[in-house]
This record gives C-alpha cells, sequence and structure tokens, in this order.
C-alpha cells in the first residue's frame, strides 16, 4: 500500500515536473531540437538539474541495502550498445521530432483533451503493442 | 517564439529528478516512462498503474489549475501524429527507454548504453526538426 501511493506521488511530482519545466510545450521540445535554427537551451536545462538531482539521490539509496519500503534495487545494466538500441533510439527520436512529445508529456498531456494529443497518446500505446505483441 | 526559461525550466527538472529519487530511494523502481508503460501492459502490477495514473492526474491538475503549463500541439496532420506517436512507441520498447528511462535515469547511473540511447535520439530528433522546418516549410 504504501509503494502504491509513493508511486502514485511520484507519478504526480514527476507531472508537475514535466508541466514546470516546460516538457509539456510541444513547441518548447521542438524550439531545443531546432539547434539550427531558433534554439532554446531551457530544456537541456530540465535535463541536467534531473539527472543532478537524481544521481545525488540515487548516490544516497547505494548505501542501503535495500529501498526504504523493502524489495532490492535493480541491477545496474551493463548492457551492450548495439543495433536494437540505437535503432529504437532512432526511431524514438523521429516521433519525437516530428510531435515534440515524448511519453511522459504525452500522457500528462491527454487532460488537455485536445484530439491530436488523443490521437498520438493512442497511436503511442499502438506501437507499444505492436512492439510487444511482436516480441512474445 | 519561445523564450529561454533557465529557472523554470531548472525547477522542473529538480521535480523531476526529485520524484524519480523518491521512486528509486523508497521502492527501487527506475521511472522510465516508456519502460514502465511497456511493461504494464504485460504485468500491470499497482505501482505501474499508479505512477501511470499519478502522471495522468498531475495533468488534470495542471490543465486545471496552472493551464499555461500545457501547451499546445504543433502543426501537425493527424497522420503525422499517428505516425509519431507509433514510432514514439515502438522505438522506445526497442531501444530500451526515452528522455526519463535514458536520459535521467541511465545517464545518472552511469550507463553507457543510456548515454548512447540519449545522444542518438536527441541528434535525430534535432535532424528531423531541421527536415521539416527547412524541407516541409515547419509543418507537416
Amino acid at each position: 500500500m504504501k509503494k502504491t501511493l509513493l508511486s502514485f506521488g511520484a507519478g504526480l511530482l514527476f507531472a508537475a515536473g514535466l508541466g514546470v519545466g516546460g516538457m509539456t510545450h510541444p513547441g518548447k521540445v521542438v524550439a531545443f531540437l531546432d539547434i539550427f535554427g531558433n534554439w532554446d537551451p531551457s530544456l537541456a536545462f530540465v535535463m541536467a538539474a534531473a539527472i543532478a538531482t537524481y544521481a545525488t539521490i540515487v548516490r544516497i539509496a547505494t548505501r542501503r541495502r535495500a529501498p526504504v519500503y523493502g524489495g532490492s534495487f535493480p541491477a545496474r545494466n551493463g548492457g551492450r550498445i548495439d543495433a536494437r538500441l540505437l535503432l529504437g533510439a532512432s526511431v524514438f527520436g523521429l516521433g519525437w521530432g516530428v510531435a515534440g512529445l515524448c511519453p511522459g508529456p504525452a500522457i500528462v498531456s491527454v487532460a488537455t483533451g485536445d484530439p491530436k494529443i488523443l490521437v498520438f497518446g493512442v497511436s503511442m500505446l499502438a506501437g507499444v503493442w505492436i512492439f510487444r505483441v511482436r516480441s512474445r | 517564439m519561445v523564450e529561454f526559461t533557465p529557472v523554470a525550466s531548472a525547477i522542473g527538472g529538480i521535480l523531476i529528478g526529485l520524484a524519480a529519487g523518491l521512486l528509486y530511494l523508497f521502492n527501487g523502481k527506475i521511472s522510465g516512462v516508456s519502460g514502465i508503460l511497456g511493461s504494464a501492459t504485460i504485468d500491470p502490477s499497482p505501482w505501474r498503474a499508479a505512477f501511470l495514473g499519478g502522471l495522468v492526474f498531475g495533468g488534470i491538475v495542471l490543465n486545471l489549475m496552472w493551464p499555461t503549463t500545457m501547451g499546445a500541439p504543433l502543426q501537425r496532420s493527424y497522420a503525422a501524429m499517428i505516425i509519431a506517436g507509433v514510432a514514439v512507441g515502438f522505438g522506445t520498447q526497442l531501444g530500451g527507454g526515452c528522455t526519463s528511462g535514458h536520459g535521467v535515469c541511465g545517464i545518472s547511473r552511469g550507463a553507457g548504453r543510456s548515454v548512447a540511447a540519449t545522444l542518438t535520439f536527441m541528434a535525430v530528433g534535432m535532424l528531423v526538426v531541421l527536415l521539416v522546418r527547412t524541407v516541409a516549410g515547419g509543418s507537416l
């Protein structure tokens, strides 16, 4: 129960961060990616601040033997940089560059009820499902 | 015309890092949204549903109380949004992460894979934006 509530709270806080940081503004995302044009580096600040904050907390967490609510910490993913990774990242980058939306902001923005965002969201779920069905 | 917002963006980033950090410290889970979403389709565990629910609820609250945080979608046809959506959904699963999973969590934990993935999706995103602007005149 505690774990579930904490997860909900984390999702809420995450959404707030996306909103305050500007990630829920597709225009701002594209402006960050418009490095050869009207460049807005703001999102670099989002990522840098997020990494600095998260890395600090992870460091604190690593001193513990287990998470506060029990269970275990995930193993370090020492996987290879392979074609799947790079291809997947490229396909993701393509979609992100076109719509200015990545999974988190897309889910958060569904609340606006904007039809184009809803269509994106459903398509994203379809893309997830296609992968999951294919890899079974 | 978008403006440079270093302070708001940094604060947003801190909140994201805090949210992700709390999920890690207390529950030992990685807050990669694409990972949580993808895993939820085969194993809808309570913590995943709760996190995703928090995102949705957070969106509802933002939209009601601070609607200016929600930007309008770009000038894109429905076809473009469908293709982009499928690409984001499929690509994040194939690549094992997104801006939160690889970009924040992976890089913070020193994963070379995540650095490579992040550089890749950023570079491709930048190329796509350049092409849309120069070849398609800014709308799709």
